[in-house]
């Protein structure tokens, strides 16, 4: 076998996989890009031209310049005294983890400049707080060791990388977008070409598409009415001869052709010189869109003079349209050049359709992190307290004569940027007022459901697409997404395909300075484009080199260049996620953020770069991850370069041709999909209904599940780690957080009631604590203080603290003297926990607001809606605290001791979910040989259907793991690495401890005692609860709750509400003729009333209680009037349309 | 009954002979069978894929007509029963059971797992829990303690009784740890040696109602203990403590699995490898070689021969034979068979009762049983059908 001929470095290299994650953790692409911009997003914002000065327009001497940008430690000022913020107390107080971001500044007060500049690593000014990542840099846990952690009441395998904003944790999603700056090639909806751009500078964002339409190209932008001819614009632009255009979009026989429509066309117009042009276009700008406006927005503040449309024309040219490409002092050659680019890639496209691009192929895409997001919000708020300032300014220094001077440090509020920031990140609508921007569901709240769900929403990446439309290309799985995104993991349903999760090893980068990079491509041979000649820019052999999408230059040997570009990039000259790629005739470099990149092997030749001495340092400890990045022996590799390199999957598959080599195969999945033993032996969508059910497994949340108070925490008594694990599960630590219990599974028919994926249960087992779950409910409140300087209070009605017990109230049974309910009293059904009461007047001025009497409150309770069954629900916990507002804060805890019953919903890690249909005693169990008694049976059929090969090796595996007392393992594609155990040496094993080598036992019967005629497939398989269990649905209802406006039963559980017979019911009871029945359910259960109607008029009458009669409404006789039972929506619905000055009439008929 | 009842009859010897012969001295009829009926009726066969005649159930007129009568005899169940105990260690016990039906051997399983009375842990009056474990969590650990205790000495308490001597056991648990001086903890960890029993009753009678009216010292001559002491029950830290106390009454399997006597007891048949022909040469030696020690080899070359030897040492390859058995080559030779009146039968008790004192318990409940079923059937009317 090829492969044991490399079983040296092969069984080594997975080595590499925990030096990465120990060097980088687990969720690095959230905290990094959090780090980046705090370290220098931050700068560059407040550096930036629109941003680092405040003038004003009374005083023209008067400036406050930024000089400086520091964020803090999280800490917090309580009773003027400094205290050092942890995550957990954050999270119990309700408060939000941030830290102060103070500024330097230079200003003008009166006729001095101050200059203010803070010490120790802070500035002088404080201007608002910015909340925490956790585990970021500025974080208090990072650098912890596990028993530093757990003093602060953290948990050491908590990946971080979420914000705690008013005591809730919250992720920012990673958003996908289509990459900036990028020309991508694509088809309109009439198979016509279309070059599309989005540009995206710090001021401005707008998208510029190249069209064709009857053969012309035309400019398609928002700032002009209609669709310009790509011609006239370039003419504005300074090219005015049909001679020039075709030497910068290529001489070439069949451009010229595919041209002469544009060209013929602009003749038509008339336009031949530049000011013709300028003029045309003129005539086309948009008037009303002036970009910023009077509004006076953050966006485009500076007041424009009033000017010429030419002059608008040529602004929106250069500022405007493809904005990314710098035009310095009206020059608009490399606008120019880049333009003559997109022509010429549309031409080709036109020519040979393969070179249309892939809107969906990765190397297209961007991912927007954290830090991105934040960036764009903080600078939206940084502007708008500058325009606040300035406003403020104005009015200050427009008044003539003022008392004292004008210092306007001292108006710097806090409040825009902390609530702003807080604000966003809690409801997650990101609004940015200068991209017109509105994004609703930025954030989430992370779900401490279990780790795992906790760890699969920091790798989550959701995309801008609309979930309604009907489209499969961006829901596909990408060829180009190997090894970057999780293959399995995605949501059924309508974001199927939208919302994807990152493979283990993916890294997503972060901005890179560009300057230095182009400084070393020139010195590397890159002629600027504009040095050039234009017929230069198409000579054989040369190729456009690109730095993020704009034209850095021309360079005569590319494919050299890319070589020894790389080289330098291996020898740690350049950042390690600049990446370099030859496309086509040109060269792209990148160093943009939210690529997605992921490290591999180098090869030279098809020998990989590391070798069996490197692992050994390795493990030694001498060498870290950063080592092997160092020596160039990895690199990282984003989508675009992949495209440039041959990766060999394993050694034995390396040939001359090969580059790269991959660390280890299973890293393609995602954490979620790593739980899966033997994933690569499933069909793929069990994988994917894994992916979505290990989430909702119950089991340990973090190591401070106790501590914590979430308003719903499932936990397991016993939770387990599996017999069969994974490397990834090792790695990301959910063999110390487990969710789940190794069950012994027999997978048999037994007593009829395992059909349709139901499962029977052993009692036994349950009486000794299988699938013995916790809930914890929080129930809190908070006391509010309010303008008449009363406030709410809790006490203890002096009815509970009657002398005889007999006489207290039994809702106040668990009330301490507090008011508040005791920890470790059991719940009945409306007891009181806390006994809050409101001030009823909060309006008008008291006298003592501290000494109100009783009669002044109002109860305002919080009380306990109980369920009906199983164990006792117990008061667990109370907290007492005050949060940012120091308003006090009840948080009361209410556990829940559940054992599974019939209807709970358990699942294995391949897909396969069942309900419990049964439970039977140990003894009517089966047993086997050796008396082994399944914990739970399942029935055969859910395999041939499901093909769910993986979970049959998994319950082999896990019996030879329990036959060795070694854990097995079943990583994905694991086996030629060892990462996996073979069918055939588990066999091997199960022969040995005398099982067969199938995994099948030798059963009798529990009820009969007889043998079983059939082997039966037993051993023990990972199960994990899910949250669904039947105690939190279980409804049904005889008579109860009515909807006041309709009378009609009300609707669902939480409302005691009734069992609706929808519409379909009702065509079967129609198609059957049951008309009693239908009148029954419909009308008499239902909402039946009886109305008086006037048999002359058809109107609804009353009836007059005095009189004892029916009474017509326009007669006012009662004569003609009949009784009638209608639906009172019926009649609801005739005196609405009445109130409309509808008049329904009936008309009755004798039945 | 007896412990031990040896067999009254020499085992037959085994061998290579044809299979009808070796039927064993259990259940033999007067008149003989055809050989595969007879395999049939006293043998399950293991197939590869399937077992085969596993039912046991048969009418006495089964074979009549081959002039064998089916019908229950004493005699013949008097000369074929024994029991034989194999191994006895501690709580666990192996013993073989000769010439009983199925049914018979499922009813005591099934009797000593369910319907065999224990003490166990039922109510836990909690004082003070500090500890990270929930009361519940702990209830129910505490619950699942087996107790040395014989249930015999005690009464069934029904939910309106009220607790007195006769029918509950109280046990007291009061631990907290400490820091000591030198720095190491002290009861950081509660076993089960930590329960103390009150022999004079509930310490706390006006919450608990349980009030004796005698120690029960006398009563319980042994003392009340847990069987084992080591059971982890709760980890403390310093400045933690619990203090409890629980009363155990009777109860049985039935209700919930802490009263369950046995951790399992369970039969299997006793296994049998037969040959099917006489097997020399290579495939004796074949065959040798793959079951070692299972078959016994003697001669070489064409002259090699193979004889069963001792199954019951060799569990570990019966799964082999089995597999053999299905292989084309193999499959005229050799067959894994299993007696189907053979019963090796295993107690493991959890410590209440000895192995031997639940079966003869089991046995006891089993005619009480039978008894009921006699007087439900006197009562049937008389009538002729």
């Amino acid at each position: 076998m090829a492969a044991a001929d490399h079983e040296g470095l092969i069984n080594q290299k997975y080595a590499l996989l925990p030096a990465f994650l120990q060097a980088k953790g687990l969720i690095r692409q959230h905290v990094s890009s959090f780090n980046h911009f705090i370290s220098s997003d931050l700068l560059k914002i407040i550096r930036a031209k629109g941003n680092e000065r405040v003038t004003c327009d009374a005083d023209p001497n008067f400036y406050l310049r930024y000089t400086n940008i520091y964020v803090g430690r999280p800490s917090l000022e309580e009773d003027y005294i400094q205290t050092e913020l942890t995550p957990n107390q954050c999270r119990l107080r309700d408060q939000t983890y941030s830290a102060p971001i103070s500024v330097d500044v230079e200003y003008t007060r009166g006729k001095e400049v101050v200059i203010r500049k803070g010490k120790n690593n802070s500035g002088a000014i404080v201007i608002g707080r910015m909340p925490i990542m956790l585990r970021s840099d500025r974080c208090v846990l990072t650098g912890k060791s596990e028993e530093e952690l757990a003093r602060v009441g953290e948990c050491p395998l908590d990946p971080g990388g979420y914000f705690i904003v008013r005591g809730t944790e919250k992720v920012i999603l990673i958003q996908e977008q289509l990459s900036k700056n990028r020309i991508i090639i694509d088809t309109d909806s009439h198979g016509g070409i279309v070059a599309s751009v989005t540009s995206s500078t710090h001021e401005r964002k707008s998208k510029t598409n190249i069209v064709t339409k009857h053969g012309r190209l035309l400019l398609k932008h928002n700032a002009f009415t209609e669709d310009v001819n790509i011609m006239i614009v370039m003419r504005a632009m300074g090219v005015e001869s049909d001679e020039e255009v075709l030497q910068l979009v290529g001489t070439e026989g069949a451009f010229a052709n595919l041209l002469i429509p544009t060209l013929q066309h602009c003749k038509e117009e008339g336009v031949y010189t530049r000011q013709q042009a300028l003029d045309y276009l003129a005539s086309k700008v948009k008037s009303t869109s002036r970009p910023g406006g009077p509004r006076g927005g953050p966006g485009g503040a500076f007041q424009r003079r009033t000017r010429s449309k030419v002059d608008e024309a040529r602004e929106i040219l250069a500022n405007v349209v493809l904005c990314h490409v710098p035009v310095v002092h009206f020059d608009y050659q490399q606008k120019i050049t880049y333009i003559a680019v997109m022509i010429r890639r549309m031409l080709y496209a036109m020519l040979d359709p393969s070179f249309i691009d892939d809107r969906d192929y990765y190397g297209n895409k961007r991912l927007e992190l954290a830090g991105g997001l934040l960036a764009l919000l903080f600078e939206d708020l940084f502007k708008r307290l500058n325009a606040d300032l300035k406003r403020q300014a104005d009015s200050s220094l427009s008044k003539a004569n003022r008392a004292t001077q004008f210092d306007i440090a001292k108006c710097i509020r806090t409040d825009t940027i902390t609530f702003g920031l807080e604000h966003a990140i809690s409801s997650g609508n990101w609004t940015i007022k200068r991209f017109r921007m509105e994004r609703k569901g930025v954030t989430q709240v992370l779900s401490r459901l279990s780790f795992i769900s906790a760890v699969g929403m920091m790798t989550r990446i959701t995309s801008q697409f609309e979930k309604t439309r009907k489209v499969s290309g961006p829901r596909a799985l990408q060829p180009s997404q190997w090894g970057m995104l999780c293959p399995a993991d995605t949501p059924e349903g309508e974001s199927c395909g939208l919302v994807k999760n990152l493979a283990l090893m993916t890294h997503v980068t972060t901005d890179e300075e560009e300057g230095p990079i182009a400084r070393l491509a020139h010195i590397m041979g890159v002629e600027p484009a504009t040095l050039v000649n234009q017929s230069e820019l198409r000579e054989q052999g040369c190729a456009l080199v690109f730095l993020n999408g704009n034209i850095l230059g021309v360079h005569r040997r590319p494919k050299y260049f890319v070589r020894s570009f790389r080289e330098m990039r291996r020898r740690g000259k350049l950042g390690e996620f600049v990446s370099v790629y030859l496309q086509h005739d040109t060269v792209q470099i990148a160093s943009d953020g939210g690529r997605v990149c992921r490290p591999l092997i180098i090869c030279d030749r098809g020998v990989p770069r590391v070798t069996e001495e490197h692992l050994q340092l390795l493990r030694e400890g001498k060498w870290t991850f950063n080592t092997f990045l160092r020596n160039g022996l990895l690199e990282y590799l984003d989508v675009n370069e992949e495209n440039n390199s041959l990766v060999a999957l394993y050694e034995s598959n390396c040939a001359p041709r090969t580059t790269h080599l991959e660390i280890e195969p299973f890293t393609i999945m995602g954490v979620v999909a790593g739980l899966i033993p033997f994933p690569h032996h499933n069909q793929s969508p069990r994988n994917t209904y894994q992916c979505a059910m290990g989430k909702q497994a119950m089991g340990n949340v973090a190591f401070n599940q106790l501590n914590r108070m979430d308003t719903l925490l499932y936990l397991l008594c016993y939770p387990q780690r599996p017999l069969l694990t994974t490397k990834t599960i090792e790695l990301v630590g959910f063999d110390r957080l487990g969710a789940g219990q190794n069950a012994t599974v027999a997978v048999m028919s037994y007593s009829g009631y395992d059909i349709e994926d139901a499962i029977v249960m052993n009692r036994a087992s349950l009486d000794r604590g299988f699938g013995r779950c916790i809930v914890l409910r929080k129930y809190g409140t908070s006391l509010k203080k309010y303008a008449n300087r009363t406030q709410d209070r809790i006490v203890l009605p002096a009815a509970a603290a009657a002398p005889n017990p007999a006489q207290r109230p039994a809702k106040f049974r668990l009330l301490d003297r507090d008011g508040i309910a005791a920890a470790g009293e059991v719940l009945t059904q409306g007891e009181v926990l806390v006994n809050k009461q409101m001030p009823t007047n909060t309006r008008d001025p008291v006298t003592n607001p501290a000494a109100m009497p009783d009669a002044f409150y109002r109860n305002a309770p919080v009380s306990w809606k109980g369920y009906s069954g199983g164990e006792k629900c117990v008061v667990d916990k109370v907290l007492l605290t005050s949060n940012d507002d120091c308003s006090c804060v009840v948080k009361v805890l209410v556990r829940h001791t559940r054992r599974p019953e019939l209807g709970d919903k358990f699942s294995s890690r391949h897909g396969q979910k069942g309900v419990v249909g049964s439970i039977w005693s140990q003894s009517d169990m089966p047993f086997t040989e050796r008396g082994l008694v399944p914990d739970l049976i399942m029935n055969p059929h859910g395999f041939p259907s499901r093909m769910t090969v993986g979970k049959m090796i998994e319950l082999l595996g896990s019996k030879a793991a329990v036959c060795t007392g070694r854990f097995h393992y079943g990583t994905a594609f694991g086996e030629p690495a060892g990462l996996a155990d073979t069918v055939d040496k588990i066999s091997k094993e199960l022969v040995e401890s005398g099982f067969s080598y199938s995994g099948k036992d030798f059963l009798h019967s529990g009820i009969t005692g007889e043998a079983l005629e059939a082997y039966i497939f037993m051993g023990p398989v990972y199960y994990q609860k899910l949250k669904h269990m039947v105690l939190d649905k279980m409804h049904a209802r005889a008579r109860g709750p009515r909807v006041v406006l309709t009378r009609q039963p009300t609707e669902g559980r939480s409302r005691d509400g009734g069992l609706r017979l929808g519409e379909m019911e009702r065509d079967c009871l129609i198609g059957y003729g049951a008309s009693m029945l239908l009148l029954e359910r419909l009308m008499i259960s239902s909402d039946q009333f009886e109305v008086q109607v006037c048999t002359h008029c058809g109107l609804m009458g009353y009836y007059d209680a005095k009189q004892r009669r029916a009474v017509c409404p326009s007669t006012k006789s009662s004569e003609h009037m009949a009784t009638l039972k209608v639906p009172y929506a019926a009649k609801l619905l005739f005196q609405e349309l009445s109130s409309m000055n509808i008049v329904p009439k009936l008309v009755l008929a004798e039945a | 009954m007896g412990r031990t009842k040896k067999a009254a009859q020499p085992q037959a010897a085994k061998g290579a002979a044809a299979a009808a012969a070796d039927v064993g001295p259990s259940t033999s009829y007067d008149a003989t069978l055809p050989d595969n009926l007879e395999v049939a009726r006293t043998r399950v066969v293991c197939g590869t894929d399937m077992n085969l005649h596993t039912t046991s159930t048969i009418a006495a007129s089964q074979w009549g007509s081959l002039g064998v009568d089916a019908s229950f005899d004493m005699d013949r169940f008097r000369r074929g029963f024994s029991i034989d105990i194999k191994r006895y260690e501690g709580d666990d016990m192996e013993f073989e059971m000769k010439g009983v039906s199925c049914a018979v051997a499922n009813s005591l399983r099934r009797i000593m797992i369910s319907e065999t009375p224990t003490m166990a842990i039922e109510h836990v009056y909690i004082v003070n829990n500090t500890s990270v474990i929930q009361d519940e969590v702990l209830s129910h650990r505490l619950g699942l303690v087996p107790l040395k205790v014989d249930p015999r000495l005690f009464q069934y308490k029904a939910k309106e009784d009220a607790p007195s001597e006769q029918n509950t056991i109280v046990l007291k648990l009061k631990v907290e740890c400490r820091r000591l001086p030198s720095g190491a903890m002290e009861n950081d960890k509660v076993y089960s040696r930590d329960l103390v029993w009150l022999p004079e009753g509930s310490e706390m009678p006006d919450e608990t109602s349980c009030r004796f009216a005698s120690s029960q010292a006398a009563l319980v001559s042994g003392g009340v203990r847990p069987v084992h002491d080591d059971i982890l029950i709760a980890k403390l830290r310093p400045g933690q403590a619990i203090e409890l106390e629980c009363h155990c009454i009777k109860g049985v399997g039935d209700m919930h699995a802490k009263w369950s006597p046995v951790a399992t007891t369970w039969y299997r048949l006793m296994p049998e490898v037969v040959l099917l022909q006489k097997t020399r040469g290579q495939i004796a030696e074949e065959l040798a070689e793959q079951l070692p020690g299972l078959l016994q080899l003697s001669g070489s070359g064409d002259k090699a021969k193979v004889v069963v030897g001792d199954v019951r040492k060799h569990d570990k390859l019966l799964e082999k034979v089995r597999r053999l058995s299905g292989e084309e080559r193999y499959a005229p030779y050799i067959q894994l068979r299993k007696i189907k009146d053979r019963f090796i039968f295993t107690i493991e008790s959890a410590g209440a009762w000895r192995p031997h004192e639940l079966f003869q318990y089991a046995v006891e409940v089993m005619m009480s049983k039978c008894d009921k079923v006699l007087e439900g059937l006197q009562a049937f009317p008389q009538r002729s059908f």
